[in-house]
């Protein structure tokens, strides 16, 4: 089968979903490709270098459409490429399912089969087919450079000949991909940065790559964040408030601000309003990375970088990605083929088309002629959802009563092993004569004593214990010493090789012993 | 001498035996706590060969000096890596001393018997004459014990012999069992049973040859069921055999010393044993009778893929790392790799970085198996931790090297109550931030269960032999 790539029609888009390497990756997969002329040339992949990896060139859009059975693309077709669409096609791509109710009836009208990237499961599957992560990772590192393009000063603190110069403080707001990209970029060029997220378990994460997370003085049931499937959840209306009390507070001192907080299949919530726009230094940047879904700061335009009365600097762009298309290109070519891997089981060159499996089925929106959309939940669960539960905190009363009980069971267990033990003895001195009797005392007393002392004896030593008692316990030599003169030959015999025996069991126990011990040193 | 004297130096003896184990709790005591069992042992013999009873002195030390001849040459040829076959061999030894002097009580009853019936028996000495003086039911309890003594110290002999032809690779260390699996064993049980039963109506030597034959064959076929890894548990479980055979003896010889000591090398064997069994949270039955328990259903499927990764990428890694924590298993053993880790250990330590290593209490063939090891190669022996020492300290290390461990570092055991392994405590490595695994292959461990490890996606598969591989890396780390 083929797979075609045709150029980006939508303005201003320069990614391409096919790279001379991802080329040679679906070759292998026994797949041949194809791309329109020119279709990588913004994102900086020559004709030739397309070429050069077998791919075949073509030279009209129209004629990739009709020749290729699977269309790999980025952006959602527009209604020109959706009448392009075949029964027998695939198409690979950003889809937007959600809000593209007419794309998804055109395409499921045509019998096309559609695998909408966006919807591609959060589960540690599907993670390398998950374009939106890598696309939010690139959007999260531009973003921080977009914001020291438009600052009109350094990110790190100095101290030069020509005076000081203090850190610019950064807040990220929404720690997903992007936040986390944005965080570490931010962290590595030096600023001081603050990360706050409504899911508290990722201030570990935040923490991790050197940011400081910023905790809100408000008690609630959080909903674990893997439950949503990896996405934060709606807030309720006072967690809301106590959240913009914080900002209000943190608004006056804070140089960027980069907002990246999206609910899925949501307007973005405005997080960022007007007073704290005011609120802001002069010369302040905010970057919006929700500008597609609308926006966290009240006053972004959509696609436009504008300048406030008080001169803080809104950026509103919604093409970071297609910005460094070079790295996005090639980061999405990747996901593409693993999508192509995960669909071609047999590494034929056919597409098996599973809708068993839950990363295909969830991604695919349109499948024989019938709109799959939304998929029922997957199976596994999200990343993050194994967490176990944490045990719950005893107060300090029933912690004592646990430990009374535990106590009485120890002590229930005890008696009763001491009472069958002393039983048994009982009933033994009745029938057993007094000579046996008197070894029996020796004999628990001995155990005692042994069960006792063999608790210390430390882990690492076990090994030297065993050489030891194995060595001490060749005192079944006095046994065959105390007889060996008072007998037969035959008793002789045996007790002169039980002798041999133990002797050869009594040195090189104890030697091999101190040779270990001897190993046992100190740093 | 008198029996005085020689009681008194059984006292004493038995007394430096006891401080000589309970010095083992820590490695310097344990140092000076080996000269006392080698004094108590020394005290022991020497009142024996002097006391009553003995006879033919001359020849018994010469006996006793060639044994340890052999003895000193073992001892000082041994590879540490061969530890647990020692050990395993040295048991046989005792087991078959046991079933020995066993039989000679017997013989020695027999003469008593029929010196009694000549109406020489006052002219009887030493064992002889004990047994002379003892009323019939102390002579069938003398039976009991004896017959006790032998049957335990012939499971020993032949179970040790098949364990150590395990772990020295001459028998195959897979479980292997006859057609009809434990029935033979308990059949074999009974007929021994049976067997005391006969002796102790008629006195003759039959019945016990019979059931030691039996014995021999538990020993046998009960060792050949259990698998390889199982092994610590095995040998400790023989190690408490060897002592009980010699308790019993004790007592059928009427010698406190010997069941003194006994009782503490039997009880010391039981924990070696219970303390192995809860480290795999299985029972100490369930391991003997061999294999895993059967699974309560579908094991979790795993997903992910292995990542392979070279010596360069493991070298950076660990450079960059500040704390490095490695799990040695068996497989550092079967690759002679210990030089290896301990080179690699000093370069690391050496650029200032903490290393440390966690020994679960399982990991080798022998219970301490992997202590033994670090410390032949020189690591030092305090930044060697047990599992419930360093388990926590995981999340806060950037790397773990894995080396030819498997079942220990299962995360399954812990995620999957469907696992074979559910419940049993694992070293919990995947939470450092990166993970090294040196394996020679994708193979299953000993319990046969594929390892969710090796799939996550901090785990980096480091393929090839543990000794090559880390002496690549070595060259990389300077």
């Amino acid at each position: 089968m083929k797979i075609g790539t045709p150029k980006e029609i939508f303005e201003g888009e320069a990614r391409v979903a096919m790279t001379p390497e991802s080329a040679l990756q679906l070759q292998k997969l026994g797949y041949d490709c194809a791309i329109e002329t020119g279709a990588g040339m913004l994102a900086g992949f020559s004709d030739k270098a397309y070429a050069e990896a077998g791919v075949e060139i073509k030279k009209t859009a129209a004629a990739l459409w009709k020749d290729a059975d699977i269309i790999a693309k980025v952006r959602e077709p527009d209604e020109n490429e959706l009448k392009r669409l075949k029964s027998d096609h695939t198409l690979i791509s950003f889809f937007n399912p959600a809000g593209n109710e007419k794309g998804m009836q055109a395409a499921a009208k045509k019998g096309t089969s559609v695998i909408a990237m966006e919807m591609v499961p959060r589960i540690s599957r599907a993670q390398k087919m998950d374009a939106l992560s890598s696309m939010a990772n690139i959007a999260g590192y531009r973003a921080v450079i977009e914001a020291g393009n438009n600052f009109g000063r350094f990110f790190t603190g100095q101290v030069t000949a020509a005076g000081k110069v203090p850190p610019a403080k950064v807040l990220i707001v929404g720690a997903g991909v992007a936040g986390l990209a944005a965080i570490g970029t931010s962290t590595s060029l030096g600023a001081i940065t603050y990360a706050f997220d409504v899911r508290p378990e990722v201030a570990e994460q935040v923490e991790s790559m050197g940011a400081e997370f910023v905790y809100l003085d408000f008690k609630e049931e959080q909903k674990d964040g893997a439950e949503t499937g990896g996405y934060a959840a709606v807030s309720s209306p006072e967690f809301r408030e106590a959240q913009l009390s914080k900002f209000r507070e943190l608004a006056p001192e804070m140089d960027i601000v980069i907002t990246t907080a999206l609910i899925p299949n949501r307007e973005a919530p405005k997080l960022w309003l007007d007073d704290m726009v005011k609120a802001m230094k002069p010369g302040s940047v905010i970057v919006d990375l929700a500008a597609p879904a609308g926006g966290n700061v009240e006053g972004t335009v959509r696609d436009e970088k504008i300048i406030t009365e008080n001169g803080v600097t809104i950026v509103g762009y919604t093409d970071f990605a297609s910005r460094m298309a070079a790295q996005a290109s090639s980061l999405y070519a990747t996901n593409i083929r693993h999508m192509m891997t995960d669909l071609t089981p047999e590494k034929d060159g056919k597409v098996v088309h599973n809708m068993e499996d839950d990363v295909i089925r969830g991604a695919t929106v349109t499948f024989n002629k019938e709109i799959t959309f939304p998929p029922p939940p997957p199976k596994v669960q999200a990343i993050a959802a194994k967490s176990q539960e944490k045990p719950k905190e005893l107060s300090p009363e029933e912690v004592r009563v646990q430990e009374a009980e535990a106590f009485k069971a120890q002590t229930k267990q005890q008696v009763t092993l001491l009472a069958t033990g002393a039983v048994i003895t009982l009933g033994l001195g009745l029938i057993a004569p007094a000579s046996f009797m008197q070894h029996f005392i020796v004999f628990v007393l001995s155990v005692f004593v042994g069960f006792q002392v063999i608790w210390n004896v430390s882990h690492s030593l076990h090994t030297p214990l065993m050489a030891v008692t194995n060595a001490i316990s060749s005192i079944i030599i006095l046994g065959a010493l105390m007889q060996i003169g008072s007998g037969s030959f035959l008793v002789i015999i045996l007790a002169a090789l039980s002798v041999f025996m133990a002797g050869i069991n009594i040195f090189g126990g104890f030697l091999v012993t101190r040779r270990m011990l001897a190993m046992f040193q100190k740093s | 001498m008198d029996l005085g004297f020689t009681t008194a130096a059984y006292v004493v003896a038995a007394i430096l035996f006891i401080l000589s184990l309970g010095g083992l709790s820590g490695q310097e005591s344990a140092k000076r706590a080996v000269w006392y069992g080698i004094v108590g042992m020394a005290l022991a013999v020497f009142a024996t060969l002097i006391g009553p009873g003995s006879g033919l002195w001359f020849f018994s030390i010469v006996l006793i000096a060639g044994g340890g001849v052999i003895g000193y040459m073992l001892a000082s040829r041994v590879e540490m890596t061969q530890m647990p076959e020692l050990v395993a061999g040295m048991h046989a030894l005792v087991g078959l001393a046991a079933v020995f002097v066993g039989f000679i009580a017997d013989f020695e009853m027999g003469n008593v018997a029929l010196a009694k019936e000549a109406g020489t028996a006052k002219e009887l000495t030493g064992f002889a004459a004990l047994i002379a003086k003892k009323s019939a039911i102390e002579l069938s309890i003398l039976r009991v014990e004896l017959f006790l003594g032998v049957f335990i110290g012939a499971i020993t002999f032949t179970g040790s012999v098949i364990a150590y032809g395990k772990l020295s690779g001459k028998v195959t260390s897979a479980a292997t069992k006859l057609p009809g699996g434990h029935a033979l064993n308990a059949g074999a049980a009974i007929i021994s049973f049976l067997c005391l039963i006969w002796y102790l109506q008629s006195g003759s030597l039959f019945p016990v040859i019979l059931m030691t034959l039996m014995a021999f064959f538990i020993g046998f076929h009960l060792i050949m069921g259990i698998g390889g890894a199982d092994m610590p548990v095995v040998v400790s479980m023989l190690n408490s055999y060897s002592g009980w055979a010699a308790a019993a003896i004790g007592f059928s010889l009427g010698n406190d010393l010997l069941i003194v000591v006994g009782a503490l090398v039997g009880s010391s064997g039981a924990i070696l044993s219970y303390i192995m069994c809860k480290a795999m949270n299985r029972s100490f039955i369930s391991v003997i009778l061999g294999g895993f328990g059967g699974t309560t259903g579908p094991a979790m499927e795993v997903e992910g893929e292995q990542i392979a990764i070279d010596a360069d990428g493991v070298a950076a890694a660990l450079n960059d790392a500040d704390s490095v924590i490695i799990i040695p298993g068996y497989g550092m053993a079967v690759a002679q790799a210990q030089q290896a880790v301990s080179e690699l250990t000093k370069r690391l330590r050496a650029q200032g970085k903490e290393v440390r290593f966690a020994i679960h209490p399982v990991a080798g063939r022998l219970p301490g198996h992997m202590n033994v090891l670090l410390a032949e190669a020189k690591v030092p022996y305090d930044i060697v931790l047990e599992m419930d020492e360093i388990n926590e300290d995981f999340p806060s290390t950037d790397v773990a090297i894995v080396i030819g461990s498997n079942d220990i570092v299962n995360p399954a055991a812990q995620d999957d109550p469907n696992s074979p392994i559910a419940g049993m405590p694992v070293l919990e490595c995947w939470k450092s931030k990166q993970v090294f695994v040196s394996k020679r292959g994708q193979g299953t461990g000993y319990s046969g269960i594929e390892n969710p490890l090796f799939f996550k996606e901090n785990t980096r598969m480091f393929y090839g032999d543990a000794k090559e591989s880390l002496n690549k890396l070595l060259t990389l780390i300077n």
